[in-house]
């Protein structure tokens, strides 16, 4: 027996399947975000992509504003947009609204969060705080050859459990992986893979109802709203522009629309 | 109705929120960030395994320990500075040789007899002498160098070097109540003043912003690298014996990079403390791993992304430039060309700051771009000394066989080492160029602070020239 079909059937097989559609953006299909700690290659792999070459370098924080692009896999179109380098979503620096805000209100059906694999624990403050806001992500493991040459090793497999959502080792410097992380896209942007997100669950006793009661009465008043923890969480702490965000109404469009807000 | 509702009801969650604030006291964020942080690292511990008892990037803190040590930071930074320049120097000499004789010596004659046979003269002499002899300067003085300092530069880059020296720089720019992040916008400026410029988006605060965007002109760009780097070459190396020219002349260029650093931080200082008042504001700069550099692609992308891209805005900017250039020193008022006119009289005006007529004309028609500055002040030099047997009449701009040659037309024009030393520095300070501006006023959106980060630089440079100048009077 060859195992030859198997591999036909698998998506990843056909690499053909990936088409670099540059900065050409029409009729997308899905919208992807690309997220993570400054310095974990976001760039290198927005342009591993979108064949596009964004300036990349071994420096943080060089990756300012957004930067757009396109690619195409088996007959979707997809729009990727590289957000900022941020270490957290909770304060309130440009760069982080600006990555906050996208996720947020831009809607990406898919989230890829790049890590550092060499960082794993602090990536991951920033991946559980993306995990509140959306439930459609991926983390992409970047850096592994450099974890490697350092030994050190990740269980990926009891990562993915621990997260709830798929986890894709990659070095896209050497464009390692880079295969199975469109696949990956494709399958979750589809809704074929449904994750189930780590929620924060240490919160103190008091600290959790607050949390229970606000987000009970949020989704009364906008039923369907995806995070509400993540809001009432907002709330509570006081964060102004989810304020404003509440009192304008742009929280409710979060609800209505069921489709991405264009952008 | 609906619609009053949702408002009661937003009233009434924002109500129940403050209430539960209160109840929760003080400190929820805390509270929050070390939930956060007990799973971070619960499923870190779960998944992470480290090999062996070597501790990892053992070698990069081991690096890191040196490089930005207090005592051996700097003096690393000023070596490995000097190095690229050097090589950059010392290699870029034969091939620039190699392209004028094609450029010049061979194609500009075949072209300009093939242009004559059918062309009025003034067209022949407005596009073959004037502009395809800009282009072609351009290109034989820029190409060179920029091929070689872009692919070292960029190494140095995709090392991971880069935030190491705005490490080290970091507590000197707080000091002076600047952001330390000025640090990298600064090491941007260094490459291109415009990227530079733009780069200050990663500072938060709009007055930090300000001061890193008006003072990023203080970092000398790569279009004005070759003209240092080339007056370096001839006043300075020309002072001391062959064997040590290259050194010193490195040595010089590193010097005027540096005063750029230190007057980076005089004017961060002198704003912050005037119109531009406040205090630092802290942010934390992760120091990457050190990252083999992956020479092939570096080179690749220094070589399109960098070198021929800022040298395709040099030629664009040449084209025009030489064709002014040629009818200035063409169009006669009185026996004299109008570039003679000027030159004669802003000369006293010139030798007051210690520079002279023919810099000051260059400056005004190369505004546009520094990058062709140098070729126009050698040409202009030909013209107004009216030497015979170099050049190809006026106003064309003339290819050099040796640096040698060079030295002999300058040193005809009236240049003194004084001249030389007062060109590096009118070069570090003055205005940027018209591309920055535009960025400038793009990214600040005001006309005062485009106006004010455009002349304090000129005003500036004509003080230090100035200085400069006298001193030099009442010494030498």
């Amino acid at each position: 027996m060859s195992s030859q079909p198997n591999c036909e059937n698998c998506p990843v097989h056909h690499k053909g399947n990936l088409v670099r559609l540059g900065i050409d953006m029409d009729k997308v299909d899905y919208i992807v975000a690309l997220a993570g700690n400054p310095n974990t290659g976001k760039s290198t792999v927005f342009n591993n992509l979108t064949g596009l070459r964004q300036h990349t370098g071994n420096w943080p924080g060089k990756t300012v504003g957004r930067a757009e692009g396109a690619f195409s896999y088996e007959d979707d179109n997809y729009k990727i947009v590289d957000l900022p380098g941020t270490y957290s979503l909770l304060s309130t620096s440009t760069d982080e609204e600006v990555a906050r805000n996208f996720i947020l209100f831009g809607r990406p059906d898919v989230t890829v969060i790049v890590a550092d694999a060499t960082r794993l624990e602090r990536n991951l403050n920033l991946v559980l705080q993306i995990l509140e806001i959306t439930d459609r992500a991926i983390l992409c493991l970047n850096l592994m050859d450099e974890a490697k040459r350092n030994h050190v090793e990740i269980d990926v497999r009891e990562l993915t459990r621990e997260l709830g959502i798929p986890v894709i080792p990659t070095s896209a410097r050497r464009r390692d992986g880079m295969d199975e992380l469109v696949a990956m896209i494709a399958e979750v942007a589809s809704g074929k893979y449904i994750c189930k997100p780590h929620r924060v669950r240490n919160h103190t006793p008091q600290l959790k109802y607050a949390i229970d009661t606000l987000s009970k009465k949020l989704r009364e008043t906008y039923p369907g709203l995806p995070n509400a923890e993540w809001v009432a969480l907002r709330l509570l702490e006081g964060d102004q522009s989810i304020i404003e965000a509440l009192q304008n109404g742009i929280l409710d469009g979060l609800v209505e629309n069921e489709t991405p807000m264009a952008i | 109705m609906m619609e009053q509702h949702k408002a009661k009801n937003t009233e009434e969650i924002l109500g129940m929120a403050n209430n539960l604030k209160w109840e929760l006291g003080m400190g929820i964020h805390d509270k929050i960030v070390s939930s956060l942080y007990a799973d971070a690292a619960q499923i870190a511990r779960k998944t992470v395994s480290m090999d062996g008892d070597q501790p990892a990037f053992s070698l990069d803190r081991k690096i890191d320990r040196i490089v930005t040590s207090r005592w051996t930071g700097f003096p690393i930074m000023f070596v490995l500075l000097a190095v690229v320049f050097w090589v950059t120097i010392s290699g870029a000499n034969y091939p620039s040789g190699l392209l004028a004789s094609l450029l010049v010596d061979t194609l500009h004659p075949i072209l300009k007899s093939g242009a004559d046979s059918f062309m009025p003269w003034w067209l022949s002499g407005i596009l073959i002498d004037g502009a395809y002899l800009a282009m072609a300067w351009v290109i034989s003085v820029m190409l060179p160098p920029m091929a070689i300092f872009f692919p070292l530069f960029t190494l140095l880059e995709d090392l991971g070097y880069l935030p190491r020296v705005a490490f080290n720089m970091d507590s000197l720019f707080r000091k002076t109540g600047a952001h330390g992040k000025q640090a990298l916008t600064m090491s941007m400026g260094f490459g291109c003043n415009a990227a530079g410029v733009i780069a200050a988006r990663v500072i938060d605060s709009p007055r930090e912003r300000l001061i890193a965007i008006i003072t990023n002109n203080f970092s000398l760009c790569n279009g004005r690298w070759p003209t240092q780097i080339l007056i370096a070459t001839i006043f300075i190396g020309g002072m001391v014996s062959p064997f040590w020219a290259g050194l010193v002349s490195t040595a010089a260029v590193v010097g005027v990079a540096v005063l750029g650093i230190a007057f980076s931080l005089i004017v961060s200082w002198g704003l912050s403390r005037s119109v531009l008042k406040g205090e630092a504001s802290t942010f934390s700069l992760e120091l990457p791993p050190y990252r083999p550099p992956r020479v092939l692609q570096t080179l690749y992308t220094s070589l399109i992304d960098r070198t021929l891209f800022v040298l395709w805005r040099a030629v664009v900017f040449a084209v025009p430039a030489g064709m002014v250039i040629w009818l200035v020193s063409n169009i006669h008022i009185g026996g004299l060309s109008l570039a003679e006119h000027f030159i004669d009289w802003s000369n006293p005006f010139g030798l007051v700051f210690g520079l002279n007529g023919v810099i000051l004309l260059a400056y005004i028609i190369a505004i546009p771009a520094n990058e062709i500055v140098i070729p126009t002040i050698l040409m202009l030099t030909v013209l107004v000394t009216g030497m015979s047997g170099v050049g190809e009449g006026s106003g064309v701009m003339f290819e050099l066989d040796s640096l040698a040659s060079t030295e002999n037309i300058l040193r005809a024009g009236g240049w003194t080492l004084l001249t030389g030393i007062n060109l590096m520095l009118f070069s570090l300070l003055h205005n940027p160029c018209s591309t920055t501006i535009y960025t400038i006023y793009k990214e600040t959106k005001s006309a005062k602070w485009t106006l004010i980060a455009t002349l304090l630089p000129i005003v500036l440079g004509f003080m230090v020239c100035f200085f400069t100048a006298q001193l030099w009077y009442l010494f030498a």
